[in-house]
């Protein structure tokens, strides 16, 4: 992974830096100490790290807008980094970059249950966001398998989906607005607790722009009342083509599962092997969940069930209590752990038309043989946002490399059948490279061009999304 | 009048242009400003639909209605029922996808399936610079690069002249309900709102019309849609706890929930419209303080008081100060939808923004429509009025 050379002059700087963060910030929210520093090498995409030249954990926006004012100042790169989760790099530092974390922001700030929202700071996890309206049977909806240590600023930035989202959308359908301070320490409030913020669109376009746009410091989300049940199926058949058959065959029915999970076999074995959940012995697996009264339910899943039944499953499970339902979702929920027992792997979520699983899951198991690396997929298949487990091990030479090169085939793959690089995760770096398979390079100059307003010097999260060389000239 | 056929057509012609263009769809919804007409709608036709994975593509300029016929005829529709404001306005043309799209329109479902822009997935259009530029494609979840779909949803054709529109479809659903309360003040009935939504009975409309609107008493509307068993006793649950004087079903809902969303109780009355997004909660005191301070006016409350269509007298500015004055204290923002030429001529359609957004829209109009040329002036001032050719994209980078 190529990333800019580091600045000397900005390194040469790092002294005078520490001073001027010290003079804004309380004294333990500036750490310089390479020993603590390298904490903040990497996120979730171990695969790169790189310890950052500072990080500063400020508690208030106020105490952002301050240090963007310092670091515009001295030109310094700034990562902003919420709990370091990122399954792309999103938070990937430069060794001439502060990282900007906003761990230290975690308060509640305002809630509404009548105008349906919870004002919060992002440095909040995303399931502690529902756990402070659960007492009152609301949620927030947008659920990351990273759910209990992700935060709401990373969330924003990623623009984070979830199982759930074939109802219930993603984080920028639940996002009503945000305070945002801009690199060059301005503060910025767009939206509130009302519907559709008033102008241009801002709030649509700073969700999902991986931290380049600004620091998103406080957050007015939407929250829900939860539904008064759910219960999930399970169904088995002998070949992934009549499982998307099936899934198509639901969709166009006109009920709405909250979820519509996929399993292939080899990671139905994997998770039986490490879980246990007593799955059917069969190449694909659907765990379809419905909500309501009970009676409700009862009623979806009776035209859910009649449309499997046409397919011919191997096995058709209903659950019939919570316990049940808990069995079906485990082995769905252990997959990635079962994953990481038997090897290293990388899981990337590429997205496509769901028209077009069988052909693309085929030519996955053609990929893998070609390869030699194994791939277990596991993937919301109502929204066609896949994710394959590609297995591989790490401490053979050159596999990490073989592994990277059959990822970015399948992406590929995934834009050539009208899909997309990814669905859920973001480019961070790990995409960067492949973004010209999706995008000519007009639209990408239209996406920069809202950088280039944003953060006139390109100064935040640098060398992520963009390729390196489609940007060389604005990074100076 | 100029009316390109294709994206390559509409790129050369607005490469050439030099002078503003009036950027339309149908031209129904009233926003049209000076300039030549660009007239998008010979950039129509399906290109795709799967019903199987609830996705439509479209050229900008399809008519709605043929949408809407061949999402019919497989059960399907817009989930977030976009207003026609023919009724309202008094317009006569064919509303488009693009117009739609442009627009972000969007009605009483709105509040539960969210607006045109979160069933957007993917859009091409034209920059003022004559670049043909795609973003997010046909699939539900895209996080590829920034999300200018959002950005283009709402723009009204200033930032660039979208070609084709790609959407998220919905199954219609088996049954729809609406309860109905009558004879409640709008704080009453807000209150009544709120609490549905509240519910997890999964209400869809959620909207109030005052005495002045129907004309008799004011009207509580709740709506439910969903499988036939699930909707009688969603209906039953909700009768129990807020009331209701009736439940109509089927197309009586339906025709009822038209007039909502096209604010048909307006329609053919003299005065001017307004449509204010707040908080639920602070809706009926909104209209309480603008009547304080003299603002007579009618009220449609749609998304359980978070949407207001006020209807007020064309004298003077016709309450945008007061109307904008509470947005501004409350939280919210108006945009004049109906207006004489004097009133828009005086009054600016869209809430004028707060100084630092302001700037950055600006900026973002620059860079997208770098001569200026794209209905100026609409949504607010570019930086510095027609500037040069060549790509405006590129300009201002470091």
């Amino acid at each position: 992974m190529q990333m800019p050379v580091p600045d000397p002059r900005i390194l040469s700087q790092k002294d005078a830096l520490v001073s001027a963060l010290a003079a804004v910030l309380p004294g333990d929210a500036v750490i310089s100490d390479p020993a603590e520093t390298r904490a903040y090498e990497c996120d979730a995409l171990t695969a790169y790290r790189c310890p950052p030249m500072l990080a500063v954990l400020p508690s208030t926006t106020e105490e952002v807008a301050a240090v963007l004012r310092v670091c515009h100042r001295f030109g310094v790169p700034v990562v902003p980094r919420g709990s370091g989760t990122s399954l792309a790099g999103g938070a990937l530092p430069t060794a001439d970059c502060v990282i900007l974390g906003v761990a230290r922001m975690t308060a509640v700030l305002e809630r509404s249950y009548e105008d349906r929202f919870i004002r919060v700071q992002t440095g909040r996890t995303n399931l502690s966001v529902t756990g402070e309206v659960e007492a009152d049977g609301f949620f927030y909806a947008p659920d990351p398998s990273s759910q209990l240590a992700c935060a709401i600023a990373g969330n924003i930035a990623m623009n984070s989906g979830g199982a759930h989202c074939l109802k219930y959308g993603v984080t920028t359908n639940n996002l009503l607005g945000v305070t945002m301070v801009t690199m060059e320490g301005e503060v910025l409030s767009i939206g509130g607790p009302y519907l559709d913020a008033g102008g241009l669109d801002l709030l649509g376009v700073i969700c999902g722009s991986e931290g380049q746009l600004g620091v998103v410091t406080e957050a007015v989300l939407r929250i829900l009342p939860k539904p008064e049940g759910a219960r999930p199926v399970l169904m088995g058949f002998d070949n992934n083509e009549v499982a998307g058959a099936c899934v198509r065959d639901i969709i166009e029915a006109g009920v709405l599962p909250v979820a519509i999970e996929f399993m292939d076999r080899p990671c139905i074995e994997a998770t039986e092997a490490f879980a246990g959940a007593g799955y059917p012995d069969c190449e694909a697996l659907l765990i379809v969940e419905v909500e309501g009264s009970d009676a409700e339910i009862a009623e979806q899943l009776e035209v859910i069930t009649a449309i499997a039944r046409r397919h011919n499953p191997v096995e058709l499970r209903e659950s019939r209590s919570a316990d049940e339902s808990a069995r079906i979702w485990l082995g769905r929920k252990s997959a990635f752990g079962a994953m990481g027992q038997i090897n290293d792997y990388m899981c990337l979520d590429g997205t496509i038309p769901v028209s077009e699983l069988p052909v693309v899951l085929k030519r996955m198991s053609a990929l893998s043989d070609q390869y030699g690396l194994k791939v277990a997929n596991v993937f919301h298949a109502g929204d066609g946002n896949l994710h394959p487990l590609i297995l591989f091990d790490a401490n053979k030479d050159g596999d990490l490399e073989t592994c990277e090169e059959m990822g970015a085939e399948i992406l590929r793959l995934c834009v050539e059948v009208g899909g997309c690089l990814t669905g859920e995760h973001g480019v961070g770096v790990e995409k960067r490279d492949l973004m010209g398979h999706q995008y000519a390079p007009a639209d990408l100059e239209a996406q920069m061009a809202v950088k280039d307003v944003f953060d006139p010097k390109w100064l935040l999260n640098p060398a992520k999304v963009f390729p390196l060389d489609t940007s060389v000239t604005r990074r100076g | 009048m100029a009316r390109p056929e294709s994206e390559a057509e509409l790129a050369d012609l607005i490469r050439a242009a030099n002078a503003p263009l009036s950027v339309q769809g149908g031209n129904t919804r009233g926003m049209a400003g000076a300039g030549q007409a660009l007239d998008t709608t010979g950039l129509h036709g399906i290109r795709l639909y799967e019903p199987g994975a609830l996705t439509l593509v479209a050229g900008a300029g399809t008519p709605l209605s043929e949408i809407d016929t061949i999402l019919g005829e497989k059960g399907q529709r817009l989930a977030f029922e976009p207003m026609d404001h023919r009724p309202l306005l008094g317009t006569t043309g064919v509303p488009t996808i693009g117009g739609v799209a442009a627009a972000n329109v969007s009605g009483p479902r709105r509040v539960q399936a969210g607006a045109a822009r979160d069933h957007m997935l993917g859009v091409r259009f034209v920059t003022g610079a004559g670049d043909l530029v795609k973003n997010g494609g046909r699939v539900m979840k895209n996080v590829t690069g920034y999300d200018l779909v959002k950005l283009m949803a709402g723009s009204h054709g200033t930032l660039g002249v979208l070609s084709e529109v790609s959407l998220k479809v919905q199954a219609v659903p088996q049954a729809e309900a609406t309860l109905v309360l009558r004879g409640q003040d709008m704080a009453e009935a807000v209150a009544d709102l709120t609490r549905a939504m509240g519910t997890p009975f999964d209400v869809s409309g959620a909207a109030w019309l005052s005495p002045d609107a129907t004309g008799g008493t004011g009207e509580r509307l709740i709506r439910i849609e969903g499988m036939a068993g699930s909707v009688s006793y969603r209906a039953g649950r909700l009768r129990d706890l807020l009331g209701a004087d009736t439940v109509v079903e089927g197309e009586e809902s339906a025709t009822l929930w038209r007039r909502v969303r096209d604010v048909t109780p307006f329609a053919g009355k003299a005065g001017a419209v307004w449509r204010v997004s707040t908080r639920p909660t602070a809706a009926a005191g909104f209209c309480d303080a603008l009547r304080a301070q003299g603002l007579t006016h009618a009220v449609v409350a749609d998304w359980s008081g978070g949407l207001l269509w006020l209807l007020t007298e064309e004298t003077g500015d016709a309450g945008a100060d007061l109307i904008r004055g509470q947005c501004a204290a409350l939280g919210g923002h108006a945009t004049l939808i109906r207006g004489n030429t004097a009133l828009r001529a005086a009054v600016p359609v869209f809430q004028p923004q707060p100084a630092p957004l302001e700037r950055i829209a600006a900026g973002l109009r620059v860079r997208f429509d770098p001569k200026g040329i794209f209905n100026p002036g609409l949504m607010g001032p570019g930086l510095m009025g027609p500037g040069p050719t060549g790509s405006g994209l590129k300009e201002g980078a470091a």
